[in-house]
């Protein structure tokens, strides 16, 4: 890594009781790149995401954000900064409109009475989110309520929401979970072209062709470390992370990996 | 659904941008209607006093108004934002107290004068509501139903403990020297301007930029969280204001009733009646607690007169409750919204298969289900309109 990472988590540990979800976990995003993080169930990723987004707070470690530190920053303040993200299981407000879905980030950014007196969503607000709308491919489904959307379009439309506010960074938990292999390739190839015009990701997911094909540079986590991080190329040969999880991922289940398995950890 | 899958089809064939338009323009259209609905319903709200002169009647509507300016503020915290409180009978009876306290200590013998101090007992409430919001809303859910309580009984044991209150002997309110005959009429009608003004607030947070932040919350609190949402902010916002119209019809209460007492201002009962009339009438909706309140008020006063037993109206309560629960579970005008929206879709649908994008029912009907911003006018209809209302304004 030559220059400072866009996205900086330094030596994070954190304990959920006799549980070390991380352990001096130091991971970095570069500037304009897609980012991956794999590694078995258990391996510390979402809570990763969690701590650098200010959902959690990191018992020791730092983690910084285009140069500023924003380790104790609440999620609100993080998102405001530019690093915006999704949710492993989709999280969609499902009793609002697709519409009133997109506009609840841009609503935020006025303050006290006078959101109180100004309409939700005004024009040019509208229009951005049916851009994006449009971009992610279910611009029809605008005014139907999120509720009645399928697995795939929740995604869909967690990604169009988040990038109302144009964050810098986006962290993606599980993209392709659940999602049937058309929708894959749709999502890989939105985020191939945010990417383009200059978007950095963060991306954790256990489908490994997905992983391989779209990140320029891969993290291997395991026991709350990072045990590893390179190009998607070496990644996939190195003996170490063949062994511990790829192994077992390629073959069958991608979830069940090797808990139990302690190869790679003690490297 | 197949009818559906037809008109999303139609409007799949215009451009996206044509499509936004569309809510846009129908709602002006339906704005002009709208508005004419609503001035009917205040105009009649307006003349009723003069139609029945009868002090008993004009007496209920006085409670009514008390009870429908109460829900509605009520709902424009809880529904809206998904937290149910059941301690607002606390800013209730701190206006209530305000307003007789305030009344003696300034020697106001009675007359217009005592109404000034509405807004007084409005900013009081406003003034507990804070510390009140910022306890209780640190918890979520079942949780803060069960705080919101607790806070009540506090401020019920205090009233009956405090020497600023006197305790269970009361405070009595100024007596106004006005004739029997047209005594109530001045409540009435302070009742009602607190209803429009609340009314008006209800409606005008539901459309707002904070409105759709707190429905944000109700539907999923973390996730608007990492959306930028202030949530804390926003819901002791939201608490805080809701808090006002309640202060401030709890003082005219005070005046009205003429003696003041702790297990009257801090009436668990209070609490449970709103979020009855916000239930029965149609949770998150701006006119369904007009309507549960227009419903169940009267019928209490109703029962509490002709039976002159307290215990009978509750019994009623209960089984109301019950009913609502099992036949209407998200209330009145939600449940005929989505009869008519259906049934709209059904003649719209066929009308679509003739004459192509008749795409407008689908539009609605959709929006009607979802509530909301680009639907609010819709969704909000600022009095009572009865059961049918809304769906005649959409036409």
């Amino acid at each position: 890594m030559s220059s400072a990472p866009l996205l900086l988590v330094d030596s994070a540990c954190k304990a959920f009781g006799g549980v070390q979800a991380l352990s001096e976990c130091s991971v970095g995003v570069e500037e304009g790149t897609i980012a991956g993080l794999i590694g078995p169930n258990g391996s510390g990723k979402t809570t990763l995401f969690n701590v650098a987004t200010g959902y959690e707070r990191v018992d020791r470690g730092e983690i910084y954000f285009s140069g500023r530190r924003i380790t104790r920053a609440s999620p609100d303040r993080v998102f405001a900064l530019g690093l915006g993200r999704t949710f492993q299981l989709t999280r969609i407000f499902s009793r609002l409109s697709v519409m009133e879905n997109m506009l609840v980030a841009s609503q935020a950014g006025r303050r006290g009475l006078r959101s109180l007196c100004t309409r939700a969503g005004s024009p040019g607000e509208r229009r951005r989110a049916l851009e994006l709308l449009e971009f992610v491919g279910i611009a029809r489904l605008a005014s139907k309520p999120a509720g009645s959307l399928s697995y795939g379009q929740r995604k869909l439309l967690e990604l169009a929401y988040v990038l109302v506010a144009d964050p810098a960074v986006i962290l993606l938990d599980e993209p392709a979970g659940g999602v049937n292999p058309s929708l894959i390739n749709h999502i890989a190839d939105r985020i191939r072209e945010l990417n383009r015009q200059g978007k950095t990701f963060f991306v954790v997911e256990h489908n490994m062709e997905f992983v391989m094909s779209l990140c320029h540079q891969v993290t291997v986590m395991h026991q709350g470390t990072a045990i590893l991080t390179g190009p998607p190329s070496t990644v996939r040969s190195d003996p170490r992370v063949l062994d511990a999880y790829l192994g077992g991922a390629l073959e069958e289940d991608p979830g069940d990996g090797p808990e139990g398995q302690d190869g790679a950890g003690s490297l | 659904m197949k009818v559906t899958a037809l008109v999303q089809g139609g409007r799949q064939a215009r451009s996206p941008a044509a499509d936004m338009e569309e809510p846009w323009q129908q709602e002006r259209r339906a704005r002009g209607a709208w508005a004419a609905g609503v001035a009917a319903l205040l105009a009649i709200a307006i003349a009723f006093p003069w139609v029945f002169t009868n002090p008993t009647t004009t007496s209920i509507g006085v409670f009514t108004l008390i009870y429908m300016a109460a829900a509605t503020a009520w709902n424009s915290f809880a529904g809206y934002s998904g937290y149910i409180p059941l301690g607002h009978a606390v800013f209730f009876g701190s206006g209530a107290y305000t307003l007789v306290i305030a009344a003696q200590d300034l020697h106001i013998r009675g007359g217009y004068t005592v109404f000034a101090l509405v807004p007084l007992a409005g900013a009081v409430a406003v003034a507990v509501a804070v510390p009140f919001g910022l306890v209780a809303l640190r918890t979520r859910r079942h949780t803060f139903v069960v705080i919101t309580i607790a806070i009540f009984f506090i401020f019920q044991l205090m009233a009956f403990n405090l020497g600023i209150t006197q305790g269970s002997s009361g405070i009595p309110a100024p007596t106004p020297t006005w004739p029997a005959a047209t005594f109530n009429d001045r409540f009435y009608y302070v009742a009602l301007a607190i209803l429009v003004v609340a009314a008006a607030f209800s409606w005008g947070i539901r459309r707002s930029r904070f409105g759709l932040q707190l429905l944000a919350i109700r539907d999923d609190e973390d996730r608007a969280l990492s959306l930028g949402v202030r949530v804390s902010r926003v819901k002791l916002t939201a608490f805080a204001l809701s808090a006002l119209p309640v202060g401030m019809v709890g003082a005219v209460w005070a005046y009205f009733i003429g003696q003041v007492y702790p297990q009257f201002a801090f009436d668990p009962l209070f609490d449970i009646s709103v979020a009855l009339m916000a239930f029965l009438g149609g949770l998150g909706t701006v006119s369904g607690p007009l309507l549960g309140a227009l419903i169940l008020e009267p019928l209490q006063q109703y029962f509490t007169l002709q039976f002159s037993s307290n215990a009978l109206y509750l019994v009623v309560y209960g089984a109301l409750f019950l009913v609502v629960i099992l036949l209407l579970p998200r209330g009145i005008i939600p449940t005929v919204r989505d009869r008519v929206a259906s049934w709209r879709e059904r003649r719209s649908g066929s009308t679509a298969l003739a004459s192509g994008p008749d795409a407008a029912g689908g539009v609605l009907s959709s929006e009607m289900a979802g509530g909301g911003v680009a639907g609010a006018a819709g969704g909000g209809a600022v009095s009572p309109p009865g059961p049918s209302g809304p769906a005649v304004r959409r036409g």
